[in-house]
């Protein structure tokens, strides 16, 4: 790795301060930083821009993909593979093959939905820089930070720093990759 | 900003006119409790040393759970003759046991998904013990559909239960509610260990820090493994918060069908009692009551034994009787409703069936179960008994056992007398079968024993965000 820093790190102590940094870090027109806080902060995605998460989509395709495995299931099974004659009744319907098709929809967009969650959030991901700076406990306890990265177009160490402190940041930091 | 600018737009004129009264929001942690208490609080449980009790109730619980071990070995062993079941009761505890502790899963998913998506915030302090309670019961729960098949090895692979072909390449029907219950139930399970572990995430990081700056790599690495590297980025809480919406909004319609497709066992065959149309929205209440009476009798120990009132308020205990409360009432109508169906229906078996519960051979079960889920939660309409902390404790116990009853009576009332009467017979349960399910309880407080000693009993991240110290709008807080 170069020897330049990760990024930097400032420290926020309401929710309000964090709110309102990140309008400003936004405002400045960054792209790579990102906020860490204990709880998910109401409205701290617009202040951020962040767009609207993509997940449910992947939950979408999860659900029709359940959804026909389902049908396609019984089907193959019933009116394919061993064709079986149980009370009279046609070999196919999709209204009995339903109740089985639902519940397989649910159980594909819960896998779906977890899974597009780690996917686009990129974890597992066991080492991160943030997670090396001291004071990173006090980040999913009680405090939040705003980490901008080094990689992004817009960083200087000089400017940056002072970005954030009239952001008021304070315990603005250097993070080793 | 859209949302700074809906916080601080004029108030519409009509409102300095009709001046209307400031309705106070109960608070949710009480004391004005700041982040870190709570850190502090709900790590402190698992970071102390095991207090004496915890060993003497997990030692007690292991004891009781033993009886489930033995009945199923000797059950293995022997066959299921070993249980009670005789003609024409061919269906008896196994399925009133499977039943009952399915149901009592049902609350664990209504207060993490249902009460999510209807943002009631009070939910956060009970929801992570009542997911938890809700995995446990349907782990009891499985134990019976897949032992009474006897052979347990043909449940899973050639499967009897699971689609696999058998022995003859014959598939399962999957025109059968049974098998449809298969894939409710195990979907279930998985959807709630899935939507549980999903809350677990960012509480068990603070637990992954916590350890490392205590020096403990061992359980650090074992909580970080986990916590799969979360680090409380923004970017993930947006994603993450969108998920768990999904899945609460997946949870409920599964919540639902689940009870409704265990009904389907009853309501789609032909026996009188079983043969009806009201057995799913009855058995969704019902699961609901049942399940909320469980939480009641779990939180409240757990209340008192971590001194957790500031989190568990009185605002929540009333909350949670409030909705036994509406649930039991629900159950009652229902009754109330067969009874007069069977008459309206003018049906000679199943008008018998009904006045056979209520004054056959079975009606001290009918009875008892009339009396615990009928007029137990009754009681709750008085605000002095929910403050009563040990009367609600008692009076969640007869929830318990009403809902056990209930199943019972429907279930074994309706078999015993069929079409039949030459067939008529009187079920009584076998010694195997009684501590094969006094057992389960065993197994279930194991299992919530090993919970409460080792993950976060609420999720931190969870009430973090209900505090006023959460919101970026709040009094408190506001820079603007």
């Amino acid at each position: 790795m170069s020897a330049q820093p990760y990024g930097l790190i400032a420290t926020f102590d309401t929710a309000a301060a964090i709110y309102h940094a990140a309008e400003t870090v936004r405002d400045a027109g960054y792209k790579k930083w990102d906020c860490i806080t204990p709880c998910p902060v109401h409205g701290l995605d617009g202040a951020m821009g962040v767009k609207r998460s993509l997940v449910p989509r992947i939950s979408l395709a999860g659900g029709i993909t359940g959804f026909c495995t389902g049908m396609l299931m019984i089907w193959w099974t019933g009116a394919w593979n061993y064709k079986l004659i149980v009370g009279g009744k046609p070999l196919f319907s999709p209204m009995f093959a339903f109740p089985i098709s639902y519940e397989l929809t649910i159980l594909f967009t819960a896998f779906a939905t977890i899974g597009g969650m780690f996917l686009l959030n990129n974890l597992p991901m066991h080492y991160h820089p943030v997670l090396k700076y001291d004071h990173i406990t006090r980040g999913l306890d009680d405090q939040f930070f705003v980490v901008i990265e080094a990689a992004d177009m817009k960083f200087d160490a000089k400017a940056t720093r002072a970005l954030l402190e009239k952001a008021g940041g304070k315990n603005i930091t250097e993070l080793e990759h | 900003m859209s949302h700074a600018a809906e916080h601080t737009a004029e108030a519409p004129a009509i409102l300095a006119e009709v001046k209307p009264a400031i309705v106070p929001r109960a608070v949710l942690v009480a004391h004005g409790r700041s982040f870190s208490w709570i850190t502090e609080k709900i790590c402190g449980i698992i970071e102390e040393k095991t207090p004496r009790w915890w060993w003497i109730c997990f030692a007690v619980a292991g004891f009781v759970a033993s009886w489930t071990v033995m009945g199923l070995t000797y059950l293995v062993a022997t066959g299921v003759g070993v249980w009670g079941h005789h003609n024409p009761i061919n269906w008896a505890w196994d399925i009133v046991n499977f039943v009952f502790w399915i149901g009592i899963g049902h609350a664990g998913t209504l207060i993490s998904a249902i009460l999510c998506l209807l943002r009631q915030k009070w939910r956060t302090s009970i929801n992570r013990a009542a997911e938890a309670m809700t995995i446990f019961a349907v782990v009891c729960a499985a134990i019976f559909p897949v032992f009474h098949v006897g052979r347990i090895w043909f449940a899973v692979l050639p499967g009897w239960l699971f689609p696999f072909p058998n022995g003859n390449d014959i598939w399962q029907n999957f025109r059968s509610p049974l098998e449809w219950d298969v894939f409710a139930v195990s979907t279930y399970g998985t959807v709630s260990v899935l939507f549980w572990y999903v809350g677990l995430i960012p509480d068990l990081a603070i637990l992954r820090d916590r350890f490392y700056a205590a020096g403990n790599k061992f359980r650090s690495s074992l909580y970080g493994l986990f916590a799969m590297g979360w680090r409380g980025s923004n970017r993930h809480w947006s994603n993450y918060e969108m998920a768990y919406m999904i899945l609460a909004g997946i949870s409920t319609p599964l919540v639902l069908s689940v009870h409704t497709i265990v009904s389907f066992d009853f309501a789609v065959s032909l026996i009188p009692g079983w043969h009806t149309t009201i057995f799913p929205p009855y058995f969704v209440a019902g699961a609901i009551f049942s399940g909320f009476g469980m939480v009641l009798t779990l939180m409240l120990p757990l209340r008192a034994v971590y001194k957790l009132e500031d989190l568990i308020t009185q605002y929540h205990i009333d909350c949670m009787c409030k909705i036994t409360l509406a649930t039991g009432t629900m159950v009652g109508y229902a009754y109330a409703m067969e009874f007069f169906i069977a008459w309206y229906g003018s049906n000679p078996n199943e008008g018998f069936a009904f006045i056979n519960r209520g004054f056959g051979h079975y009606a001290w079960a009918y009875w008892i179960m009339v009396t615990c889920n009928v007029i137990t939660p009754q009681f709750f309409w008085f605000k002095k008994i929910r403050q009563n902390t040990a009367l609600v404790w008692i009076l969640s116990i007869f929830v318990n056992v009403g809902m056990w009853f209930e199943r019972f009576v429907i279930i074994v009332t309706s078999l015993a007398r069929d079409f039949l009467p030459s067939s008529w017979g009187y079920y009584s349960p076998s010694i195997v079968e009684i501590f094969t399910f006094f057992g389960t309880f065993g197994v279930f407080s194991v299992l919530f024993l090993l919970f409460i000693r080792f993950l976060p009993i609420m999720p931190m991240a969870e009430l973090k965000a209900v505090t006023p110290e959460g919101d970026p709008h709040s009094g408190a807080n506001a820079h603007h």
